[in-house]
């Protein structure tokens, strides 16, 4: 088998004193859809946090296509192709769309009106706006714009913190399909999801995360159809 | 009903006055804006980076009259100005690196930047007055009339006069140079583009590759440069006096708030927002009121001229009642 | 404030043995005759009673800073109210200004708070459309009206006798007295500022502080029927003997004998250790209700804000209230001291009133001193005080020593004459310096 893009190994540590990761694990390959299910507390943004290098591991490595990036720090990993989209305060407000995508393609030395062109393919609701200030936009929309940004680098893994939260049902699923068009195009994503359910639905590989560890491994139809899983995590 | 030459006088007492003084206040507004926005602390050293710099470009003034160089009509102290942006921005890039980096690295809470930037300000005030003393300087030379009284009685022949003088046409002419430059450079330019993300969202700018040491640097010199201007305009106007740029700090917050803390075109708005209600609330109408057909009692004057910066208080305390975040939705309260 | 609020143990001996410290430096102030020292008792003392005026001005400051975290910039503005109340508390009636406009002014100064009163209310109680153009009316009105009762009031009072006098004049009630009323304007002014400037972000409150400031100082100077203005009100009664009157008393020149002074000295001596004293008790009873205060449920809850408003805020506590309470107490503290400064030189001069003076060399006292300690307050306005006024004669003699090898000419001129400036600079310098490396102060709260 190849090996996996996206390698973090056995990961251990936290934010203080206290671990809240335990030797977790999270392998992507290339075009994959990864997501990290579990209940409140699990460390699930803890660990991707982890996997782009906002916190300081105590032991374990992350490794992408190979390299060991564990000392890189995010911009650095930014630089190798990792894309983030933080939960929160994922846009610039006062700035247009266009100027969002602008500032998410600030590292980048070459053209990238092609991409931002892409990006504008991809999300068609946010293009009709691009000359409005972001932070007047709708919730859906915002997150649009946050993902197109971390896509201005052209990542080979886009990291999604909670893309949904918040947002009514309709404005979710259609944000799945967005995210599914992005994985599409060949970029492996990893997910962070509380809509446990449908994220799976989505899922080419669902990781369990209970406490800071791997619980459950498998592809998302496999964990949908396990009674274990359904019984303690997806209300039956 | 003499409606010209009311006219005249307004414009004359009132609007032209009110003009440059907005310009004066709109160009430190903007500092203070910037360096709130971009920096998140109330920088109570700008009224004296404003002198200090204005010191400078009296002394290489000086030092150009010496040596018999001028700009004929203009004021010699246009040349200078260059070199004074320069040397001040040095100055007070090396207060960052002294005094207030130590505090952005702690993440301290912005009290604390303020109350540096006091002590900042006395250090400033000391120097300032070390350099050139405390007495009132004009500086102004070339001519100083663009029209004058006389000129425009003659070319219209009322019996009010108007009169522009150079200063205040230098300073309209120059804030809105610096105005243009400055939105352009905010709005079309990758590193002011960069500033204003940083302003907006300084995790995710981090997260996009911006280098914050540069955006911090960068807007030091820009709200030097903005400050020195407003300091040598404001002196060439009226006149060079130590105390009277550590008053205008409290009519240049005023305008900054007004329009919303952190929001460059409110800073503008804000400066002649000001200005005007200043001007227009200490002035005595009984000369417009009579031109206007009125017989008025007293002189009609809301307010003696001392009680000016009482009108940018009162302007304060309205907004900060009402709507705390400006008219133009500046950075949160 | 600093962010380490940990225990880190401080001796218990710092506190006195800095005591000690100063007040060595006043016995060799007094004893002393040399370039460092006058020699002159009469000089040590007069630095003291200013010092301990301060350390009252400290005081209140440190309880809004140290307490609640305010940062007051104006307290020029409340120095300056507290200091006009000796002046309309105890100086004599002048004749005739009543009867010219007295009650006319009393009546317009009601109508402008009323209509102040007013205008809060319609804002609060007329509904939609209604509510701006009432409110524009209501103030236009009531502007009108007072400017209309108010003009001619003033220009009675300030013609009448306007050489010698040109204002309202006092009650002619004790000087003692007027130092309550001092703290009470002052408290008044901060209850109306703090409604409005209060509960935003803090940066806020220092830049409308500063306002308030300038505004009070630019009434006291412009508004002459009250404090006369620039010809300024002197002879304000005082609360210990003229020197005068002691020079002139045989008993007291004898006593003065025994002690080996002349009259002059002793005299000067005797009244200023006087004023120690009665400064001194003031001081000390302040303290000792400020450190009560910090120990009650009260102070322990101020203190909890202080650490921590949001955990404070949802546990139910009107975090804005507590707030408003500690800036109204300590600009009353500070109006007291301003009482009391006033009574101490005899004289008001609104124009004395600079910020950077008053306002700010407070601040760096309080921050040198300790925030959040009160006897640090204490501590550090004395000291710095005493180093203020030293660096007047420290400063050239420096300067003297600097400049001594160097030719004589322009720059050796001019560095000489610029020991003044030099002091604000030093000033800066040490208020940047303790805050970066020892933000706690001298003595740290405990």
């Amino acid at each position: 088998m190849a090996e996996p893009y996206l390698s973090a190994t056995a990961m251990r540590g936290g934010y203080g004193k206290a671990d809240i990761l335990n030797g977790c694990t999270l392998t992507v390959d290339k075009g994959q859809i990864a997501v990290i299910v579990g209940p409140n507390g699990a460390g699930k943004s803890t660990a991707m946090k982890a996997v782009f290098g906002m916190l300081h591991l105590r032991e374990g490595q992350v490794a992408l296509a190979g390299e060991d990036i564990t000392p890189l720090s995010p911009q650095e990993r930014v630089r190798k192709g990792m894309g983030f989209v933080p939960q929160t305060h994922n846009i610039f407000p006062t700035m247009t769309v266009e100027e969002n995508l602008e500032m998410g393609a600030f590292i980048r030395e070459d053209d990238y009106r092609d991409t931002m062109a892409q990006v504008y393919e991809l999300f068609p609701a946010v293009a009709d706006k691009r000359k409005q200030n972001a932070g007047e936009l709708s919730g859906g929309q915002r997150q649009q714009v946050a993902v197109g940004r971390a896509l201005m680098t052209r990542p080979s893994l886009l990291m999604l913190d909670e893309p949904t939260a918040g947002v009514s049902p309709i404005v979710m699923d259609e944000l799945f399909d967005r995210i599914i068009e992005v994985a599409r195009t060949g970029i492996s994503i990893l997910m962070v999801e509380q809509n446990a359910r449908q994220a799976l639905e989505i899922a080419d590989i669902g990781y369990v995360l209970v406490q800071g560890a791997n619980r459950y491994t498998d592809t998302g139809q496999a964990l949908l159809a396990d009674p274990e899983v359904r019984r303690t995590f997806l209300g039956g | 009903m003499d409606i010209l030459n009311a006219l005249v006088a307004i414009l004359n007492f009132v609007v032209i006055p009110a003009a440059a003084y907005g310009a004066q206040l709109a160009l430190g507004a903007l500092g203070v804006t910037l360096i709130y926005g971009i920096l998140r602390f109330s920088n109570f050293a700008h009224g004296d980076t404003m002198a200090f710099g204005a010191a400078l470009v009296i002394l290489i003034t000086w030092g150009l009259q010496s040596i018999g160089v001028g700009l004929g009509p203009l004021p010699t102290a246009l040349l200078a100005l260059p070199v004074g942006i320069a040397l001040t921005a040095v100055f007070i890039l090396g207060t960052d690196r002294a005094v207030y980096r130590f505090y952005r690295s702690k993440r301290s809470a912005p009290i604390i930047l303020v109350m540096a930037s006091v002590g900042v300000m006395f250090i400033m005030n000391g120097l300032t007055r070390l350099v050139i003393g405390v007495d009132e300087i004009r500086f102004d030379d070339g001519a100083r009339f663009l029209i004058s009284v006389q000129q425009f009685r003659a070319w219209t022949g009322l019996s009010e006069g108007l009169s522009l003088r150079v200063s205040q046409a230098l300073t309209l002419v120059v804030t809105a140079l610096a105005c243009w430059a400055l939105f352009r450079f905010l709005n079309r330019s990758r590193a002011g583009k960069a500033m204003r993300a940083y302003s907006d969202n300084e995790d995710l700018a981090l997260l996009s590759g911006i280098d914050p040491e540069r955006v911090v640097r960068l807007t030091w010199i820009i709200a030097t440069a903005l400050a020195v201007t407003a300091g040598t305009l404001y002196g060439l106007d009226k006149s060079f006096k130590v105390f009277n740029y550590f008053q205008i700090l409290l009519p240049i917050f005023a305008a900054a708030i007004v329009g919303g803390l952190g929001n460059p075109l409110g800073a503008v708005a804000g400066g002649f927002i000001v200005a005007f209600s200043e001007v227009a609330v200490t002035y005595p109408w009984r000369k417009i009121a009579t031109y206007l057909g009125f017989e008025p009692q007293g002189l009609l004057q809301l307010l003696s001229t001392e009680y000016k910066f009482a009108v940018s208080f009162v302007i304060l305390i309205v907004v900060l009642l009402f709507r705390p975040t400006g008219l133009f939705r500046g950075k949160s309260v | 404030m600093s962010n380490t609020r940990q225990a880190e143990a401080v001796s218990p001996w710092r506190a006195p043995v800095l005591f000690l410290i100063l007040a060595a430096l006043f016995l060799a102030e007094g004893s002393f005759r040399n370039a460092l020292f006058s020699g002159s008792w009469n000089t040590a003392l007069a630095i003291l009673n200013m010092g301990l005026i301060s350390a009252v001005m400290a005081l209140g400051v440190n309880m809004q800073w140290g307490y609640a975290g305010l940062f007051n910039a104006g307290v020029v503005g409340f120095l300056a109210l507290g200091g006009l109340a000796p002046v309309l508390v105890s100086t004599a009636p002048v004749q005739g200004a009543w009867a010219a406009g007295g009650p006319r002014l009393i009546l317009a100064l009601l109508v402008g708070l009323g209509t102040l009163a007013l205008a809060a209310q319609v804002w609060r109680r007329v509904p939609g459309l209604l509510r701006v153009p009432s409110l524009i009316a209501v103030l236009v009105v009531g502007f009108v009206l007072y400017r209309w009762l108010f003009d001619p009031a003033v220009m009675a009072i300030e013609a009448n006798n306007s050489a010698r006098a040109g204002n309202i004049g006092g009650l002619g009630w004790p000087v003692l007295l007027s130092w309550p009323v001092g703290a009470l304007f002052a408290a008044a002014a901060a209850w109306g500022i703090g409604k409005v400037a209060l509960g935003l972000r803090s940066d806020y409150l220092a830049i409308a502080t500063l306002g308030i400031g300038e505004i009070i100082v630019a009434v006291m100077r412009n508004e002459e029927w009250l404090s006369r203005g620039v010809k300024n009100v002197s002879g304000i009664p005082r609360p210990v003997p003229y020197e005068l009157n002691l020079q002139n008393d045989p008993d007291f020149v004898a006593r003065a004998a025994e002690w080996g002074l002349s009259p002059a000295v002793a005299s000067g001596i005797w009244v200023k250790l006087l004023y120690a004293g009665l400064f001194g008790a003031v001081l000390l009873a302040l303290i000792l209700l400020a450190e009560l205060a910090l120990k009650s449920p009260w102070g322990r809850m101020m203190r909890a804000i202080r650490d921590n408003e949001t955990a404070a805020e949802a546990m139910g506590k009107d975090v804005t209230r507590r707030h408003l309470q500690i800036f109204v107490i300590g600009s009353a503290v500070i109006g007291l001291a301003g009482a009391m400064m006033v009574t101490l030189d005899g004289l008001l001069s609104p124009n004395s009133f600079n910020p950077l003076r008053y306002t700010f060399l407070i601040w760096v006292m309080v921050i040198v001193g300790g925030s959040g300690n009160n006897w640090g307050a204490a501590l550090g306005a004395i000291l710095i005080w005493f180093l203020w006024i030293k660096a007047e004669v420290w400063g050239p003699e420096f300067m003297r020593l600097v400049t001594g090898p160097m030719p004589a000419g322009a720059l050796r001129d001019h560095l000489l004459g610029s020991a003044p400036h030099m002091r604000f600079i030093a000033l800066g310098v040490v208020l940047l310096l303790v805050l970066r490396f020892a933000p706690r102060g001298l003595v740290p709260e405990k």
